[in-house]
């Protein structure tokens, strides 16, 4: 069964989450990747305001392709989640609740999921023309000299995901991967 | 004597300019197929799940004529040149990069070139350069060959320089450890191009070139083809599975392609792909 989830998310939402559950995420995430994260963790160190709320704050770590015109974005995959692990412990210490990426994460990124406590989310990657078709908001909130790597409020409606990693230090992959391992 | 065909080189940056656009929105048949018969062949059910994603995915791209991945990838170009060609109007690499620079552009592809690697990584803003291959053939004739190569699989890429004494099953273990540390990172399900010999720059290439053949094709060397099968089924007793949610397919084909090399040496290049498997192929 599908678990529906509204953002910004609340601990006890995390809590209520478990690796392997399929959920459709609905409300604001913000894109965010390599580059953006860089000028967060630079602003979050310095003491300095960021250019949105991260309490409570879902993170999607995403670089679409340019929109068509007429549409609200281009392809809108996930990234690999791991370029951002030397990042997103002192962003959750700062209150992001949720991340949405594909791919493995470190030993210190899960444990700053159970002292947050925060959840990782897995899209498909490679289905960003699919995906794209559940984000209906768009609009760039800083660094827009970044281009795909700008931050961007996104507006999405029942996005796709699976929770991997969840606050109580499940994670799916290494459960999947047991599961069908031969030999 | 053969006679010298002249080929202005604005046909080919028309050609490669199609060729990005046509790569990136159309998915080859073989990895359709592929797609396709995970829906049901793949025993883990989220693993299915994954397979129906990627073909509603690619058949979204196709109709709408919109990017599989944002990720539109570094524009690998292969440019075979008939020795009995006169390229006239330019220089061939400006043209190759002309092309790219407007396929990129006319086709809302992502740009993801960063100049100055470990400084200030500075977007060229238009998907250049590319990385061009060009060999010289006989005939008259120009073959190029597009690929568009996402960071995520080739970052998940390897280079071993093992000692001939570790021999085949150093190479089985090379392959296997490259998909095991990858995991779930290079969008599996993948397909792996692995070059075994030569040098260290031709292994590379050998692993990349690899990639071009189609998924369910079997190499023309029942030797080769032997050692395919068998690294097929090395990784994928992995278990990692479509998306690395665990399952039976983590990866669709792997392509061996080797040449002699050093008394010293054994080479062997993983090339990682993920299953957005983006070529396109013209003649001039």
């Amino acid at each position: 069964m599908t678990i529906q989830i509204q953002t910004p998310l609340t601990d006890d939402v995390v809590r209520g989450l478990h690796a392997g559950d399929e959920v459709e995420l609905s409300g604001v995430v913000y894109q965010a990747r390599d580059a953006a994260h860089k000028r967060l963790v630079a602003l979050l160190q310095a003491g300095e305001p960021l250019p949105f709320e991260l309490q409570g704050a879902v993170v999607y770590y995403m670089g679409p392709s340019p929109a068509k015109p007429g549409h609200v974005i281009g392809s809108a995959g996930p990234t690999t989640s791991g370029r951002m692990d030397a990042y997103a412990p002192l962003l959750m210490q700062h209150g992001l609740k949720g991340m949405i990426g594909k791919g493995l994460r470190t030993a210190e990124v899960k444990q700053a999921m159970r002292d947050a406590p925060a959840v990782y989310f897995a899209a498909t990657g490679g289905a960003g023309a699919l995906l794209a078709q559940r984000i209906v908001g768009n609009e760039v909130i800083a660094y827009p000299e970044l281009g795909a790597e700008a931050i961007a409020r996104l507006t999405v409606e029942r996005f796709p995901a699976i929770v991997v990693n969840d606050c109580y230090g499940a994670d799916l992959y290494e459960e999947g991967r047991k599961a069908y391992a031969r030999g | 004597m053969n006679e010298v065909r002249e080929l202005d080189v604005a046909q080919i940056t028309a050609a490669v300019r199609e060729l990005a656009m046509t790569a990136n929105y159309d998915l080859p048949a073989d990895v359709y197929a592929a797609l396709q018969a995970g829906k049901t062949s793949e025993e883990s059910p989220s693993g299915r799940a994954v397979f129906a994603q990627l073909v509603d995915n690619a058949d979204i791209a196709r109709d709408d004529r919109v990017p599989i991945c944002q990720d539109t990838g570094f524009a690998v170009l292969f440019v075979s040149l008939g020795q009995d060609v006169h390229l006239v109007g330019g220089d061939l690499t400006a043209a190759v990069n002309a092309g790219v620079r407007a396929g990129y552009a006319d086709g809302y592809l992502r740009k993801s070139i960063a100049a100055e690697p470990a400084g200030a990584r500075k977007n060229t803003t238009d998907n250049t350069p590319c990385v061009l291959h060009t060999t010289v053939v006989p005939g008259d004739r120009v073959e190029i060959v597009l690929m568009a190569k996402g960071g995520g699989a080739e970052n998940m890429s390897s280079l071993s320089m093992l000692k001939p004494a570790q021999g085949w099953p150093g190479v089985v273990q090379a392959v296997v450890d490259t998909v095991s540390r990858a995991g779930s990172n290079p969008c599996p399900p993948i397909i792996l191009g692995v070059g075994l010999g030569g040098t260290i720059d031709m292994v590379t290439l050998l692993a990349k070139r690899a990639l071009l053949r189609d998924v369910g094709s079997v190499h023309p060397d029942p030797r080769v083809a032997a050692m395919e099968a068998e690294l097929l089924d090395a990784v994928n007793a992995l278990g990692i599975g479509p998306q690395g949610l665990g399952g039976t397919q983590t990866c669709l084909a792997v392509f061996v392609e080797e040449m002699p090399c050093h008394i010293a040496s054994m080479p062997v290049a993983v090339n990682v792909q993920c299953h957005a498997q983006r070529h396109k192929r013209v003649v001039l």
